[in-house]
């Protein structure tokens, strides 16, 4: 039993973790909060299934390649979209800025993917064998979703920890006002982070494509879960959504087989008020 | 905090400007030669995809259809043709209400076409009471029917309540049960959401006067995407049968996690998304043997045609539950046309007391309600067909145990 919640709880982890990967990138270091977050993993989910489809690509082909279109979409989104909100802000305008704009675009792309893909549930079957660890069956595709968070948010963790890269993200995402003074251009890491944050998205919505249903109007689900982990780990703290990932896939796996599986929510909004309450900074943030 | 209490004041600023502007106008001129019909159902929004499958594409092509025929024949034999005025409730019921007000003191449309959803259905029933329109309620599924129907006069409801769903079921997994094919627990898990609280009511004591035993017996929140946990606790139980009373994202769920972990249970029912057409490709084309709520007559040539008609029109096969019931309605309400003319108290009068050929067979309702309902599908050879009732004409004898994985 214990091992049983253990590995189901850490590959549940490990799919919560990756969709939170992006937005805490996107939060942490442009200090855009998108609310469209959700629906651009949507529309690289619609695009696996569309190619695996339309053109019989295969989605691990797919997910692979995903990335750096979203790099390259997040990078325009940025440069058109929010770069005019960053220049004329001041303070913590951006904040709402950003929200009130990315909540049109919530809305833009959600239209967009109901006109082209319609409303219907979208769900694809693709490598549901089911693996053994330690005697307890797991879907190989949840699996693989758990190995890209796994790699994907190490490499990230370790990047940022010590390259130069990562140190510039970092003095951009602590203090963007003093960042200039050292020579960093502001805008343009700015806008890296923000496209990375893109590309994870995309990466982490073409990967729940490959396990989970979903239909055009089910975005807010998707940045909702991202949101609350993002807040948990700490904003901008990648080994902090890691790891608060996990901790929700074990808590709600827990619950699930040894209270109720009616608590999951419960359980999840419990922690996270705990967190609000007592670590407002988020379990690994800095005070 | 302070910046999630800012976050919070802008998105509800955000959802008030955005709430404030966004019905699509429709366009009626009232003609002679037309009879104008109006509904409002989500085109965005989270029931877009529930009224996307069962309620809109049957609209436009029931309009389509009656249209290419030169119109909705009249009592003295003219024809006139269908214009229509559609409005996105953006799935809010506060919106669908005022459309459904504009719908009738606006534009003053002939007709009315329900929304989807209970929820939906229920909250307009009111208005179209005081407007006197007469509102076939489908998609709507509760067992306050009788209640509703005796309020509302002029309201119609046709898909059944939880309760019979529940026993359908119960029925079926009955008989097998006396035949000696299955043992007598029952795993079941409910989505803790109208529906399924709804379902698993009924259920609870049907099956233990059926002499069943619930040995796991759990809900989830609505919004659960991973059910490996729920389902290798359902393994562990013991039961021969899978009973799960869920909407489309967890049935679907429920069926890969199933494949994905082996666990193949001799009955294996799912709820709502059973009988979508795309379940088959969800189950990796081993669909043969699981069962669903709803059903459809599989040896009806008029079910066929229809199949046929919507999928040229569509694009895809309708749903095998709630969808050829809707497309009746419509029926219903053009023969009704046919014998009494557009007005409401007539019409009203004709859909309770009349009958109708439609899709799904010879349609009499029973005190405003559709009693003769499919509550037990089946997968076979790749149609969903209905099981139960088993005495229903047409039911297919279900095929127990499933078929492994």
């Amino acid at each position: 039993m214990f091992v049983t919640i253990l590995i189901l709880g850490l590959v549940l982890g490990g799919t919560y973790a990756l969709l939170a990967l992006g937005l805490t990138l996107q939060y942490g270091i442009a200090r855009i909060m998108n609310l469209a977050y959700g629906e651009l993993t949507l529309a690289a989910a619609f695009i696996l299934v569309a190619l695996m489809q339309g053109f019989g690509i295969s989605p691990l082909l797919t997910v692979a390649l995903i990335g750096p279109v979203g790099y390259v979409v997040g990078s325009l989104l940025y440069t058109v979209m929010m770069k005019p909100l960053v220049a004329r802000s001041s303070g913590g305008k951006l904040d709402v800025d950003s929200i009130l704009a990315t909540f049109g675009l919530l809305f833009l792309i959600q239209g967009a993917l109901l006109m082209v893909f319609g409303p219907n549930f979208t769900s694809i079957s693709y490598l549901d064998k089911g693996v053994t660890i330690f005697g307890v069956t797991v879907a190989l595709n949840r699996l693989i979703a758990l190995g890209i968070c796994v790699v994907v948010g190490g490499a990230l963790v370790i990047a940022l920890a010590t390259t130069r890269w990562g140190l510039a993200l970092r003095a951009v995402a602590q203090t963007p006002t003093s960042a200039p003074l050292v020579g960093l251009d502001v805008n343009k890491v700015a806008r890296q982070g923000f496209a990375l944050g893109t590309a994870l998205a995309a990466t982490a919505g073409a990967t729940v494509a490959m396990y989970q249903t979903f239909s055009a109007s089910g975005g807010v689900v998707f940045t909702m879960k991202a949101l609350v982990i993002v807040i948990m780990g700490g904003v901008g703290n990648v080994g902090g959504a890691l790891a608060a990932g996990l901790l929700l896939g074990l808590v709600e796996t827990f619950v699930a087989t040894a209270i109720d599986p009616g608590l999951t929510l419960a359980a999840t909004f419990a922690i996270f008020l705990l967190v609000l309450l007592f670590r407002p900074q988020g379990l690994f943030g800095k005070a | 905090m302070v910046n999630l209490f800012k976050h919070a004041k802008a998105c509800t600023t955000a959802f008030a400007v955005a709430a404030a502007s966004f019905m699509t106008a429709g366009h009626a001129t009232a003609a002679d030669d037309t009879i104008t019909i109006g509904y409002a159902v989500a085109l965005t929004g989270p029931n877009a995809t529930g009224a996307g499958i069962s309620t809109v594409p049957n609209y436009r092509l029931w309009v389509d259809q009656v249209n290419g025929e030169g119109g909705i024949e009249m009592p003295d034999g003219s024809r006139k043709m269908i214009e229509v005025v559609e409005y996105d409730d953006r799935s809010s019921n506060e919106d669908l209400v005022r459309a459904i007000e504009r719908l009738a003191s606006q534009d003053k449309v002939d007709l009315i076409l329900p929304p989807w959803g209970t929820g939906a259905n229920l909250a307009i029933a009111p208005l179209m009471a005081r407007f006197g329109y007469p509102q076939l309620a489908v998609t709507a599924v509760t067992d306050k029917a009788p209640e509703f129907a005796a309020r509302w006069d002029r309201s119609f409801w046709m898909l059944g309540g939880g309760h019979d769903y529940a026993t359908g079921l119960v029925d079926v997994l009955a008989q097998a049960r006396d035949a000696g094919t299955i043992n007598n627990k029952i795993a079941a898990v409910s989505v803790a959401d109208g529906f399924g609280i709804d379902l698993i009511k009924g259920a609870r004591p049907a099956f233990e006067e059926a002499g069943f035993e619930l040995v796991y017996d759990e809900s989830y929140p609505l919004g659960t995407s991973d059910f490996a946990a729920i389902m290798s606790e359902a393994q562990a139980s013991g039961a021969d049968s899978f009973v799960a009373f869920s909407y489309p994202p967890g049935s679907f769920g429920m069926t890969k996690t199933a494949q994905a972990m082996g666990f193949n249970p001799k009955v294996f029912y799912i709820s709502v998304g059973g009988a979508f057409p795309i379940y088959p490709g969800i189950a990796d084309g081993k669909a043969d043997g699981v069962m669903a709520i709803g059903g459809v007559d599989g040896t009806s040539d008029s079910v066929k045609a229809y199949f046929d008609a919507h999928t040229t029109f569509v694009g895809n096969p309708p749903d095998s539950w709630a969808s050829a019931v809707t497309f009746a309605s419509l029926e219903m309400l053009e023969q009704a046309i046919g014998r009494v003319g557009l007005d409401h108290g007539d019409l009203a009068a004709d859909l309770s007391s009349g009958t109708f050929d439609t899709v799904i067979g010879q349609v009499k309702l029973e005190d405003n309600q559709l009693r003769d309902l499919w509550t037990v599908g089946q997968w076979q050879n790749g149609a969903f067909v209905g099981v139960g009732p088993a005495d229903k004409a047409g039911a297919a004898a279900p095929v127990i145990p499933k078929p492994e994985w």
